[in-house]
């Protein structure tokens, strides 16, 4: 293998002495640094709550909403609680209400008409270990439009029967189990969740999403919607094991404080509870505030840089005259292909480690502790994914400019073939579902590896391009990339073996 | 002049790339736009949408590969030699930059007017099946109301505008590949780095400042008054960057050698 090492020294020789070409490595390195420093410096520093604070951080450290209303004692130990859900409405939203805000100021709070509750709308019992936003907790409730389901700790969900109102929760030890049934008497096991045994609190509780309806249109994308409240009857509550003595108390849980937010009331009438709530238990789903993916927009401009270089680096071959010599000292001329790869990925490779750790960097210090907070996997994977991604994507300018041997063409092809797309769907001149095909078969599919925003199935959010989210997971859409440079390697092959120099 | 017009179209026509350009550029106008307006959709309840500018959408496309047109007018002299010809037939380096200006605008012109066009129909025959019916507020597009002929008219001259500045940055660069990715980074960059920023005044200057931002306000139809720069405005800003781009071109090609 000597004599591939000895045509891999060749290569390096060929790129590192065009000084126009390491130039061109700084610049991609400089505009990475530049464009986080922009979107860094470009973005708002008001936080991620609608009311003005950051989210809380639940058990595992996801940002969550924490805004129900519980009616609740304290549970020490051991104990069972039994409600029937007698009826769940809404309320209608805000009239012109936008991005959650209601336009109008009243001096007090108007409470809004009844409708229909939210689909996510939920009322049924819970077990929390206190009431501080961002606690952890185990419910098992009755939604609007998706049936029974537990959930626990804000990020997990399970379905139950679609059209049972009675709820059971039992707590024995660390473990919360939540139970469901038609008619009181037989009861089905929805689920069970872990929960530190210990003080809690336990009772019934209300919370609701508020009603958003997301629009996409060319040129931008909008969410409609504001606060409402979702009303919960509860009748046959039987609790056991609290404290002998204690009372139901009414507390609403918030982790914003909107004066502006419908009121909330609970109201007991001898065993009959109506109880309000006008927030939501759930994961955020990015917010307001920018997020972590958004500082290494830079990489669009290194892509640009790199695609450059990969044609370039063929292209001046022909150019020059250069090629007979190479194929006159190397006659494979696929290993000639081959060697240019290696030494072309892993330069760009290693170019794109630094750039995006330093854009990474910077800009989350521009940003200070603002955005969508990102485990340390996920930066990882962002750094390392970005350097991939402009890895393979000089190869493939590299593969396209050795199938045309033109470098204009070869150049705008990639461009157009990686950035086009991605342009076309997340400023949303494609309509959402066009978008995501594009971005499921186009080479720009790679870009998934660079979305740190998580999909929660259980909570209501346009899932589309134009707010963040890629159809394909991060890997997957890179593997799409290696595919489109794995395919046009192959042609580049047979085509440099068959023709002419 | 007019015989370095006259070689410029000579150059132009003899090779078969230009032409190849001229109907792709063209086609891919169209046929983008013809995609966009096939899934855009009205509902009964009504939509905000602007469809004149839905309908011309191709011309995200159509300006790449007018810009790789421009570019080669001039990256092919120097990639093949021939610009020491060139030179040394018209010494007059700005005359010989004006005339590759004029055919280029003219080449753009021969594509984007059927491109825009044929843009504009696809959007007027389909988008009335997809719900933009008049009953919804959207009646049949039509060249006679004052704001679609702006947009339409605009949209070509947004066209040949950009060939122009890629004319200029190719000139400076004198490398063909290299001159397309500094446009196309131009010309795309900025909508990629709106999208991230959040602050809106950030995102008010550059949707006033950069080229295709600017450029392509010239397609709206609805709610100019809320724009970030007024349509005429916001193409007067792309004509700037088009004459610094030449005037940056055609002082490097006089001060530097061939």
């Amino acid at each position: 293998m000597s004599g591939f090492v000895g045509l891999l020294h060749a290569e390096l020789t060929k790129f590192r002495s065009v000084r126009g070409w390491v130039v061109g490595c700084g610049l991609a390195v400089f505009l990475m640094l530049l464009f986080a420093g922009l979107a860094g410096a470009g973005s708002s520093h008001t936080g991620g709550g609608p009311g003005g604070g950051k989210a809380p951080l639940g058990p595992d450290g996801t940002p969550v909403l924490d805004g129900l209303t519980l009616v609740h004692q304290p549970l020490d130990g051991d104990g069972t609680l039994t409600v029937r859900v007698a009826s769940l409405i809404g309320s209608e939203p805000p009239e012109g209400a936008h991005d959650g805000v209601a336009p109008t100021a009243p001096d007090a709070p108007v409470a809004p008409p009844p409708a229909a509750a939210e689909p996510w709308a939920k009322a049924g019992l819970i077990v929390k270990s206190g009431t501080t936003p961002g606690s952890a907790y185990a419910a098992v409730m009755v939604t609007g439009g998706h049936g029974v389901r537990m959930q626990h700790d804000y990020t997990h969900d399970k379905a139950g029967p679609a059209d049972a109102r009675w709820l059971r929760l039992v707590r024995t030890g660390g473990t919360v189990t939540g139970y469901a049934s038609t008619d009181g008497t037989a009861w089905t096991q929805v689920g069970s969740a872990a929960l530190a045994a210990g003080d809690a609190t336990a009772g019934i509780f209300v919370a609701t999403p508020g009603h958003e309806e997301f629009e996409q249109f060319p040129g931008g994308s909008s969410s409609i919607g504001g606060k409402v409240v979702a009303t919960g009857t509860f009748d046959n509550l039987a609790f056991s094991g609290g404290r002998p003595g204690a009372d139901w108390s009414t507390i609403a849980v918030a982790n914003d404080s909107d004066p502006h937010a419908p009121p909330v009331v609970s109201s007991r009438t001898g065993d009959t509870f109506t109880v309000q709530g006008n927030g939501d238990v759930a994961p955020t789903t990015g917010g307001p505030g920018p997020k972590l993916e958004q500082t290494l927009v830079g990489s669009f401009a290194a892509l640009t840089v790199v695609a450059v270089l990969g044609v370039l680096f063929v292209t001046t071959e022909y150019r020059r005259g250069l090629v007979r010599t190479t194929f006159t000292t190397t006659p494979g001329r696929i290993r000639v292909l081959a060697a240019k790869a290696v030494v072309l990925g892993a330069i760009t490779f290693v170019l794109g480690l630094v750039a995006s750790t330093g854009a990474l960097l910077l800009g989350t210090a521009i940003l200070g502790g603002d955005g969508y907070p990102a485990t340390v996997g996920t930066q990882v994977r962002l750094v390392v994914g970005t350097a991939a991604l402009l890895a393979v994507a000089a190869v493939f300018a590299l593969a396209i400019g050795t199938i045309l041997r033109r470098g204009a063409g070869a150049v705008a092809a990639v461009v157009l073939l990686i950035t086009l797309p991605y342009i076309l769907s997340v400023a949303a001149v494609l309509p959402a579902v066009p978008a995501q095909w594009v971005l499921r078969l186009t080479p720009a599919a790679a870009f998934a590896v660079q979305q740190t925003l998580h999909v929660w199935p259980q909570v209501h959010q346009a899932y589309t391009p134009a707010f963040g989210y890629f159809p394909l997971s991060p890997w997957g859409g890179f593997a799409v990339l290696c595919g489109w440079t794995a395919a046009a390697l192959t042609i580049a092959a047979v085509l440099l073996r068959r023709r002419d120099a | 002049m007019t015989a370095a017009l006259h070689a410029e179209w000579t150059k132009l026509r003899t090779v078969a790339g230009p032409l190849w350009l001229v109907i792709g550029a063209a086609v891919l106008t169209a046929a983008l736009s013809a995609a966009a307006v096939g899934a855009a959709e009205c509902p009964a309840t009504g939509c905000g949408q602007d469809a004149v500018r839905t309908s011309l959408a191709g011309v995200q496309l159509g300006q790449a590969i007018v810009a790789v047109l421009a570019v080669l007018v001039i990256g092919d002299e120097y990639r093949n030699g021939l610009i020491r010809t060139t030179l040394a037939t018209v010494p007059s380096r700005v005359t010989l930059l004006a005339a590759k200006g004029v055919v280029v605008a003219g080449a753009t012109l021969a594509a984007a007017i059927p491109g825009v066009l044929g843009a504009y129909l696809a959007g007027r025959l389909i988008l009335p099946g997809r719900g933009f019916t008049a009953a919804r507020g959207y009646p049949p597009m039509s060249l006679t109301d004052g704001a679609t002929l702006r947009a339409v008219a605009g949209s070509v001259l947004y066209l040949t505008l950009v060939a122009l500045l890629s004319l200029g940055l190719a000139a400076a660069v004198r490398d063909a590949p290299t001159g397309v990715g500094t446009v196309l980074g131009v010309l795309y960059l900025a909508p990629v780095l709106i999208t991230v920023v959040s602050d809106p005044d950030w995102e008010k200057r550059l949707r006033q400042l950069t080229p295709s931002d600017a450029g392509l306000s010239i397609q709206h139809t609805i709610g100019v008054a809320d724009l970030p720069i007024g349509p005429w405005a916001g193409l007067g800003v792309l004509a700037l960057w088009s004459a610094g781009a030449l005037l940056l071109g055609g002082l490097l090609l006089r001060l530097r050698d061939a």
